[in-house]
């Protein structure tokens, strides 16, 4: 039975971040959730999925975020208790479907668990999500530590419920990837089944209905601000003059900072967890117990911007501070120390910081940039195609592990801004420079975003070739499935989606599916698209080498070795492929075997052909 | 407040997420408090894995540079590069066997030399137990098991609030029963390698 199904209430478990808000979905007998796996909020799908093959929880990888989404209103709409997942810039793909759903409300709760990623660990960006609690309307919780993701979640299930609005629960990646100890509760019951009662005037949004429906949400914002103003979700701790508020993890480091420094009877503390509406309310309250106040908040100036309308209509005109210079950035992710100093300038503390020791004098750690991995077809398709287009032609990439193809001496990705955007940028770059454009795009991303933008390219007559890189899963998020992934070794019956079927039917003329690993035959296929006008499409269709490693009948392949006698130390091998599997021993390129997974590529590339299969026994 | 910060670090695939989840499960087990955080964005792809566990008062989860009572490193550059974290009054867990990262098969990048990098640290911190633990965990079976080494070098320092026993517990509770053996044997070698040291 899957840990998180434990029906012990009062047992401590040590659970991730996402795994408590799992549990505490369960708890709140969530029956339905849908996802497109993102870092930092990939591991919650992740416990549904295997949950799901357990009991009678509905659970899917949805092909993108909208559709997770509006898989989740339908049945929300239905009554079912509902939670969908997704990273923070998933929410901008589905922000059209959530937008309008404020206005029609859900029937059974629906929890949005968006988590955002300051510092960009594994993003390209670091939108801060509580922006769209305003521009929704629809309210935002937010929790401080592991322990209260789980508790927090289950009130936003009872919150969604009451307001029958769907609701936020935003979280960063301190969160979705701390681990605390968890209490179990009990487990509410699973209902799976419901029913939509028709309501067209109220549910289908053309103007008429929605200018009702506007004034509807305007009303349950009331109501939700009214709750926000009460809640326990939002504490006021400690009498002082001097006031902080704060949200998230940095509540957790301003605990532990005014315990440490013995201060807390000089602060008072307002931890906003109901953070969308803002409380005015009892921001006020708070305020007018202050002298002074520093606002901190990772992130955007979002609390402390509403603070000061809080306090400018409030006629209070104590110091407010967050962001700024001495203060607190916008950019990336807070640290105990950095809060520390921050709170030490702002209230004049003195304390003993704690003192690094001396590292100027040290040898530099080498840079460790992630990279593609030994085996990894991907690198076999840009060794190809930069045999055949070199720097001359332009090439949008896209999101995923090819992403990291932009390192040399590969150079393959001159621009990337978001899922799907490979291909929709290309025909804009063909058409504005007249040059060769090459996008790459993943198989998970051409079902999540790429497939809208190739039919517009077939239909306005671009002029580009998209290569599809195929490695038949979605590997940078950890190999979870998408419609063109066969599930039947997990005794799924899913239907499997053939790209190369759906790129012929919406009108593609040029197709060529390659194995990157037949080196030959994949250059011959670029020079073929290299002079063809129109869209072309080459899928380069090999297994991501980690997923297959964990499939039920893989084989390993014996590993290769330089020979010695015949290496000539061109080095063509680690200059044009960068296999992370070569190493340099006294100058001599050399192959580890425990990282090769003999995919012999490399040994297609040697003009010495000195790269060998390691012999069963032993070797030279 | 009474909590003590151990930190890990180590290149993707050497096992560091999994030993700070048996120091946290050891924590469990003894009733303290624990939180930890990971960090392992790009860790399947050779990049590098940073744990951070704290056990005792407190809420956070984060460690800051000059705030951490141990760290431990899994992977000699990885120790260096993380070594801002220590304070003088720091232990340091170092395994001495390299990965290179493939910037230094490039020429990119230049190794440092860890022996001299080592004996400068160790002058600045309480004490620095430095051995080759990815030899130890051959000996034990398998390279795999060098989170296990580095956990029973840590375990007999006596600087985690975690009788020896716990550890053993939290091997045996979180490891597949076929790997059990092999793992306590390499966490016994890490013991008392760390004991010769001292």
């Amino acid at each position: 039975m899957h840990t998180l199904l434990k029906d012990n209430p009062g047992e401590q478990i040590l659970m991730l971040g996402n795994e408590a808000i799992a549990r505490g979905a369960l708890e709140a007998g969530v029956a339905f959730t849908s996802a497109y796996p993102g870092t930092p909020s990939s591991e919650i799908a992740l416990q549904f999925f295997q949950i799901s093959q357990e009991n009678d929880l509905y659970f899917e990888y949805s092909a993108n975020e909208k559709v997770a989404l509006e898989i989740g209103i339908g049945a929300a709409m239905s009554g079912l208790r509902v939670m969908v997942t997704m990273k923070h810039v998933g929410l901008n793909v589905a922000a059209d479907a959530l937008m309008t759903l404020a206005y029609t409300g859900v029937v059974g709760p629906l929890v949005l668990v968006v988590a955002d990623d300051p510092f960009m660990f594994s993003s390209q960006n670091e939108q801060d999500t509580r922006w769209y609690g305003k521009l929704s309307g629809l309210p935002i919780l937010e929790p401080s530590s592991v322990p209260e993701a789980k508790e927090m979640v289950k009130y936003a299930f009872d919150l969604s419920e009451q307001l029958k609005l769907p609701v936020i629960f935003r979280t960063t990646t301190r969160v979705n990837h701390s681990s605390g100890v968890v209490t179990l509760g009990s487990m509410r019951e699973r209902i799976t089944e419901g029913s939509f009662e028709k309501n067209p005037f109220s549910y289908v949004c053309v103007p008429a209905v929605s200018r009702n429906l506007h004034v509807k949400l305007l009303e349950k914002y009331d109501q939700a601000l009214a709750l926000a103003n009460e809640s326990p979700w939002n504490m006021m701790e400690g009498d002082g003059k001097w006031g902080i508020i704060c949200n998230g993890v940095s509540y957790s480091y301003v605990k532990d900072i005014l315990e440490d420094l013995g201060v807390t009877d000089k602060f008072r503390v307002l931890r906003l967890g109901f953070s969308h509406p803002q409380p005015g309310g009892l921001i006020k309250t708070f305020l007018k117990g202050c002298e002074k106040v520093l606002v901190v908040e990772e992130g955007e100036p979002y609390m402390e911007e509403g603070v000061r309308n809080f306090a400018q209509k409030a006629g209070i005109t104590i110091p407010i501070s967050g962001k700024g210079d001495d203060l607190f950035s916008r950019l990336y992710e807070f640290n105990p120390a950095m809060v520390k100093k921050v709170i030490g300038s702002y209230f004049n503390l003195t304390f003993a910081s704690s003192q690094p020791i001396e590292v100027s004098d040290l040898s530099e750690a080498p840079a460790r940039p992630p990279n593609l991995c030994a085996g990894c077809p991907h690198r076999a398709t840009y060794v190809a195609v930069r045999e055949v287009f070199g720097d001359d032609a332009i090439y949008p990439t896209d999101i995923g592990c090819y992403t990291l193809g932009l390192l040399p001496p590969l150079s393959m990705g001159d621009f990337l801004v978001c899922m799907g955007g490979g291909v929709g940028t290309a025909g804009g770059f063909s058409r504005a420079t007249g040059k060769k454009v090459i996008a790459f795009l993943g198989d998970s991303t051409f079902f999540h975003s790429g497939l809208h933008a190739l039919v517009n390219s077939v239909h306005n007559n671009h002029n580009f070739t998209l290569v599809v890189l195929d490695n038949l899963t979605t590997a940078m998020t950890g190999h979870q499935p998408h419609p063109g992934v066969d599930l039947s070794h997990l005794g799924l019956s899913h239907t499997t989606v053939d790209i190369e079927q759906v790129v012929r039917g919406v009108g593609v003329k040029k197709v060529i599916t390659v194995n990157p690993f037949k080196y030959r035959k994949t250059v011959e296929a670029f020079r073929e698209v290299a002079e063809f006008e129109g869209v072309s499409v080459i899928i380069s269709r090999e297994i991501c080498p980690l997923y297959a490693r964990g499939l039920p009948d893989h084989k390993k392949e014996r590993p290769f070795y330089v020979n010695q006698n015949k290496c000539k130390d061109h080095r063509v091998c680690v200059d044009k492929i960068a296999c992370p599997a070569f190493y340099l021993e006294d100058e001599k390129v050399c192959i580890n075997e425990n990282m090769c997974v003999g995919c012999a590529f490399c040994a297609q590339i040697c003009p010495e052909h000195a790269i060998l299969p390691v012999k069963k026994e032993g070797k030279s | 407040m009474n909590v003590t910060k151990l930190m890990i670090v180590a290149v993707g695939g050497q096992g560091n997420i999994l030993a700070a989840r048996l120091l946290g499960e050891a924590g469990v087990i003894a009733g303290l408090p624990v939180r930890m955080s990971e960090f392992h964005g790009m860790a399947q792809r050779g990049g590098v894995v940073e744990s951070m566990i704290l056990l005792g008062d407190g809420m956070g989860s984060a460690i800051s540079d000059g705030e951490a009572d141990a760290l431990v490193g899994f992977e000699p550059s990885e120790t260096i590069r993380a070594i801002s974290k220590c304070n003088t009054d720091s232990l340091v867990i170092a395994n001495t066997s390299p990965i290179p990262p493939y910037t230094v098969a490039q020429g990119k990048a230049e190794y440092p030399d860890v022996k001299t990098t080592f004996d400068k640290i160790a002058g600045r911190i309480s004490k620095l137990i430095a051995f080759d633990a990815t030899a130890l965990a051959l000996q034990a079976g398998t390279v795999l098991s060098l989170n296990i080494v580095m956990l029973g070098a840590l375990a007999q320092t006596g600087r985690v609030p975690l009788d020896v026993e716990l550890f053993r517990q939290a091997i045996r509770k979180n490891i597949k029963p076929a790997l059990v053996d092999t793992n306590l044997k390499a966490f016994d070698l890490g013991f008392d390698a760390a004991a010769k040291v001292n």
